[in-house]
């Protein structure tokens, strides 16, 4: 029978929670590099053993771990210990955790600042990686979002980081500031029938697309309105805090705003909104039913001055149209006194024939639906606040 | 040997368990010391100072002999003691945080 593995990153460490088909029983490993940030861990769809993680600390900074064998053992990918740190001719090795900004004039002009909160330039600073993501193709290449928000490749298993500069040198870069979370690139969409497209989202600059592999962007926020900036329809600013696509309708978008729900039916070209009667539309996560292109899911929060759900009841909203028409998901989750956020990397969806779904919480709870979200029950309720949630499907 | 004691994460990242220890030619600064540190475990660069700057994290301190070193110029000989591996080079986490 197959099986899932669902991967969640925590403020403390990150945890692999595993059942079989059913999706009825689990088994719980971890915490996994206890104590440091994981904002982020994705297996690769070429390979599922090997799975990608974005360790970080206030202290220490940004490690990168890897694993080869589904997560029982892990490794930073850069110069294992014992092994010089400089090849022959002295150079340094692979480094694993060395993201450094390209300002070279042949891959991109440089480019040393960003808006900052008050209005004047700041100067672009590595913070750490939000977000992996393994090309569907290679198990060797990998995509990190980091912040301050750019976005790198590796291809040699995460070894070695080269900037994609295009992104941050297109021209609307010194525009872009970040939201209260930092100026994060959180979100990185692969086109499943076209190698060369890839979608990217940034707090708070919005979306962008390249159609080269990286080399040129252009930022794909036409329609979106946000009332908070100067021009509120203008082409960067916009707070976009997550993008889900479904593998088979690569040019249909659906996007979780500060405030909006949105869909864009052409490749981001245009948006239109789809938030339609749910309770409040301010929110993080959104993401697509497995086998339902217009089935999709968001957990609306009650605002951005109060990072909780609304009237204290733990509800996903659910849309079988594609936005507009919403119905709320209760069954099995908290519907009093509750008051936990819901992240927006911490929701992922199975491809099992009945659809599982799974987010979890700023609370430490892991909710899962084996019937694309008609009931729900917790995996785990206790672990340290959940900062994202991915789910592999095993064969 | 330079004794050399770190936190305890990076402890769990260098994979071990006590104090390391450490060849560093000539009188030891802080700079050396951490060279020395780098080269035999590669895992922990980055972690106590920048890649691309070099400095010093700044929720990170250095301490010898009950003195604090961290302000000290980076070529600044370590004490004695040190040197001679009677007393260890302490490499501190800040208290705070969650």
């Amino acid at each position: 029978m197959s099986g899932v593995r669902v991967l969640v990153g925590t403020r403390k460490g990150a945890f692999i929670l595993t059942s079989d088909g059913k999706r009825k029983n689990w088994e719980v490993s971890g915490p996994h590099f206890a104590g440091w940030e994981i904002y982020h861990l994705k297996g690769s769809p070429a390979d599922p053993n090997r799975i990608y993680v974005s360790q970080t600390s206030g202290w220490f900074g940004q490690i990168i771990q890897r694993s080869n064998d589904g997560g029982k053992t892990w490794m930073q990918p850069g110069t294992p210990s014992g092994e010089p740190t400089t090849t022959p001719e002295g150079m340094p090795k692979a480094e694993s955790n060395k993201f450094v900004y390209d300002t070279s004039a042949g891959t991109g002009k440089p480019l040393t600042t960003h808006q900052w909160y008050d209005g004047t330039q700041h100067p672009w600073e590595f913070k750490r990686v939000w977000h992996v993501e393994p090309s569907l193709h290679d198990p060797d290449t990998v995509y990190a979002g980091v912040e301050d928000a750019a976005i790198f490749r590796s291809k040699d298993g995460g070894k070695t980081w080269h900037e994609l500069a295009g992104l941050r040198g297109h021209g609307t870069g010194p525009k872009w500031q970040p939201g209260a979370g930092g100026m994060c690139l959180h979100t990185i969409i692969l086109d499943p029938k076209d190698e060369k497209r890839i979608y990217i989202a940034i707090s708070a600059a919005g979306a962008f697309r390249t159609d080269d592999g990286g080399l040129t962007w252009k930022p794909i926020n036409q329609g979106l309105y946000s009332q908070y900036i100067p021009d509120p329809r203008a082409e960067v600013g916009h707070c976009v805090h997550h993008v889900a696509m479904h593998k088979s309708r690569p040019d249909v978008l659906f996007m979780q705003k500060h405030w909006d729900v949105m869909r864009s039916d052409n490749a981001g070209e245009e948006w239109k909104e789809v938030s339609g009667n749910l309770p409040t539309d301010f929110g993080f996560v959104i993401d697509v039913h497995a086998h339902e292109p217009e089935t999709i899911y968001v957990v609306p929060i009650k605002s951005d001055g109060e990072h909780f759900v609304p009237d204290g009841k733990l509800r996903v909203y659910r849309s079988r149209s594609g936005g507009n028409e919403w119905e709320a998901l209760t069954n099995g989750l908290p519907q009093k006194d509750c008051y936990v956020n819901v992240l927006r990397d911490a929701m992922a969806v199975d491809s099992l024939d009945s659809c599982g779904i799974y987010f979890g919480t700023t609370g430490g709870q892991v909710y899962a639906s084996a019937d694309a979200g008609d009931t729900w029950a917790p995996i785990v309720r206790d672990l340290p606040a959940v900062l994202s949630v991915e789910v592999q499907t095993l064969p | 040997m330079i004794r050399v004691v770190l936190p305890a994460h990076l402890r769990t990242l260098a994979r071990v368990s006590g104090e390391v220890s450490l060849d560093v030619a000539g009188p030891p600064t802080i700079v050396s010391v951490l060279n020395a540190l780098e080269e035999r475990y590669p895992m922990l660069r980055g972690t106590i100072r920048d890649q691309v700057t070099r400095e010093r994290r700044p929720f990170l301190r250095f301490f010898a002999c009950a003195e604090d070193w961290t302000h000290e110029p980076a070529d600044t000989p370590l004490p004695e003691a040190v040197a001679k591996g009677e007393e260890p080079l302490l490499v501190i986490g800040a208290i705070a945080g969650g």
